[in-house]
């Protein structure tokens, strides 16, 4: 893919970020947070990936596992802990009894 | 349907088009945040949209080493699934902070990777890939060491004071020269590991020097920096990787980052400049710590009968909870003290400053999972016309967002920093562990004034205390 695609999609992406997050309200703040964690999960992708290109020597291996692991926590325990918060912010019609 | 003869699932084109796929779904994901009611639906479409990006990547034809690659998800399953599990709700900074630095770490090891096979090939990078490389590389290594020293400093590991070495800036300045003439000689003189190496170890040194400084009230600013540093790694790992999921993702995390960034930021007054170099609360020989000493010290203590009768017969109380709330763990306690002030005929609000704790949204989170309706968590510019017609504050480990130096001392480090106005309610009720200051280190008018009355001691026992008292009245 040419480098100006790659850069249409970024700066396209930077617009629909700062639009779409600006509408998150304070209170939300902290699942923001967490969930945008979970999103930079997609490293896994990378990892995957560069797994493949990683075959030639031990160091190389185990670097890519470690990524990957490390997408994988992001991914599993990112998604995982937004719900978790956000299963908590859900209205309780009867909290104030 | 439909069908192309030639179509397969691991033709490059399906696989590009589950990308956009998820793209949509990340866009939508983070759209559905925008409401409590929807944040929870938003956050599932997101992990679907994840699913499809991550299982079309593993059709890739390209993708091999799938036993690595099962090791290496069981490996972050294995790890990430209990700690998600298990995490409480107080401890949710530095869980964020943790999990923040792995997606740091994870672009460095890619770019490592790519830095690798590149050699192994025998030929360079081109300059757009290696700077994106090399971008990557340094952006993620900050931002792994520097959320580690973060998740050291929340789960008190190390001392959450600022931590100073002289010339600190200098020393800052240096690294940070080093690296970038590294980067420069790589792509000017071609691909040497050892170069590289250096770039990588010097960037770690970087993250973890940045923010040893910092002290625990800068917490939320910087969280949201390393937050939005790990997106930008991601996408330039997209751009070496020539990977649209990537950089599409990457960049809206890089993008809310900065957002908070700034609104955090924006709510301490200060620049992220000021933040990341000024080391704020350490300014021992400053103004700071002087006023602490000689601050004229006369405050008001009380107990809690006298609490509950002031709570149990006001019209109005505002709660404006801070750190101490979390680190006494005290929100469930606080929940059942309004819920009784509220069947006595009490209208209970909750004042939330933008940097009250350690993260943005820290006290909505500790409060929701209270069951704390999120509609009585009012927010600063809301709750500060309501003072003046406010009969009780009550200020639950909580101190600099309330401090009135911020608007009445042009010499205090915190001046021009947006308050919650207590000061301007009818009486003040401060739950403190103690007289020492807050992680600012700087002294807090309001103690002071006539109208406060402190309430010493572990902020769950006195609010449990006041509302024993509450209910025998």
């Amino acid at each position: 893919m040419s480098l100006l695609t790659e850069l249409t999609i970024f700066v396209l992406a930077v617009f629909v970020g700062f639009e779409v997050i600006s509408k998150v309200p304070n209170t939300l703040h902290t699942p923001l947070m967490s969930g945008t964690n979970a999103i930079h999960g997609i490293v896994l992708v990378g990892a995957i990936l560069a797994i493949a290109i990683a075959t030639g020597d031990t160091l190389g291996r185990v670097l890519a596992v470690i990524a990957v692991a490390f997408g994988t926590i992001n991914v599993v325990g990112g998604f995982l802990v937004t719900d978790r918060m956000l299963e908590m912010f859900k209205r309780k019609p009867d909290a104030k009894e | 349907m439909l069908v192309p003869a030639a179509f397969s699932l691991r033709d490059p084109q399906f696989i590009q088009a589950c990308y956009i796929v998820a793209a949509v779904c990340f866009i939508l994901g983070l759209r559905g945040l925008s409401h409590p009611s929807t944040a929870r639906r938003g956050n599932m479409i997101a992990a679907v949209g994840m699913a499809i990006a991550v299982i079309a990547t593993l059709l890739d034809r390209d993708v091999v080493g799938v036993p690595l690659i099962l090791l290496g998800i069981a490996i972050g399953t294995a790890i990430g699934v209990p700690a998600a599990r298990s995490v409480r709700m107080t401890a949710m900074p530095q869980m964020v902070a943790l999990f923040n630095g792995v997606g740091g770490g994870a672009a460095a090891l890619i770019a490592w990777t790519e830095f690798r096979d590149s050699i192994d090939a025998g030929g360079g990078f081109a300059l757009d890939t290696e700077i994106a490389v090399l971008f990557s590389t340094v952006v993620g290594a900050v931002s792994f060491w520097g959320s580690i020293v973060a998740f050291a400093k929340l789960q008190e590991l190390i001392s959450g004071q600022p931590i100073m070495i002289r010339g600190q800036q200098v020393v800052n300045g240096v690294i940070l020269a080093a690296v970038l003439g590294g980067c420069v000689y790589l792509a000017a003189a071609g691909d040497e590991q050892s170069v590289f190496v250096a770039i990588l170890a010097l960037a770690s040194v970087l993250g973890v020097a940045m923010v040893l400084p910092i002290g625990g009230a800068d917490m939320p600013v910087v969280i949201s920096m390393l937050n939005a540093f790990t997106g930008l790694a991601a996408a330039a790992a997209g751009f070496a990787l020539d990977n649209t999921a990537l950089i599409v993702a990457g960049t809206l995390v890089g993008a809310s980052g900065t957002i908070l960034t700034r609104l955090m930021s924006q709510a301490m007054n200060r620049s992220l400049g000021n933040v990341l170099f000024a080391g704020f609360g350490s300014a021992p020989e400053g103004g700071g710590a002087a006023a602490v000493a000689s601050g004229d010290g006369s405050f008001r203590s009380t107990t809690a009968d006298d609490v509950a009768i002031q709570l149990a017969y006001a019209r109005r109380v505002v709660v404006v909870p801070g750190y101490g709330m979390a680190v006494a763990q005290a929100q469930h306690a606080v929940r059942d003290l309004a819920a009784e002030l509220e069947k006595r005929g009490v209208d209970v609000n909750y004042a939330i400053h933008p940097v009250a704790g350690r993260m943005p949204g820290h006290m909505n989170v500790l409060l929701a999972e209270a069951d704390v309706p999120y509609d009585s968590l009012k927010e600063m510019d809301e709750i500060n016309p309501e003072f003046p017609q406010t009969d009780v504050s009550l200020v639950i480990g909580a101190n600099d967002v309330t401090n009135p130096a911020a608007k009445n001392s042009p010499d205090s480090p915190i001046y021009g920093m947006p308050i919650l106005e207590v000061d301007k309610s009818s009486s003040v009720i401060v739950l403190k562990r103690s007289m020492n200051p807050g992680f600012a280190g700087i002294d807090n008018e309001l103690y002071s004034d006539a109208k406060t009355a402190m309430l010493f001691g572990d902020a769950k026992d006195s609010i449990q205390k006041v509302l024993g008292e509450v209910q025998a009245l």
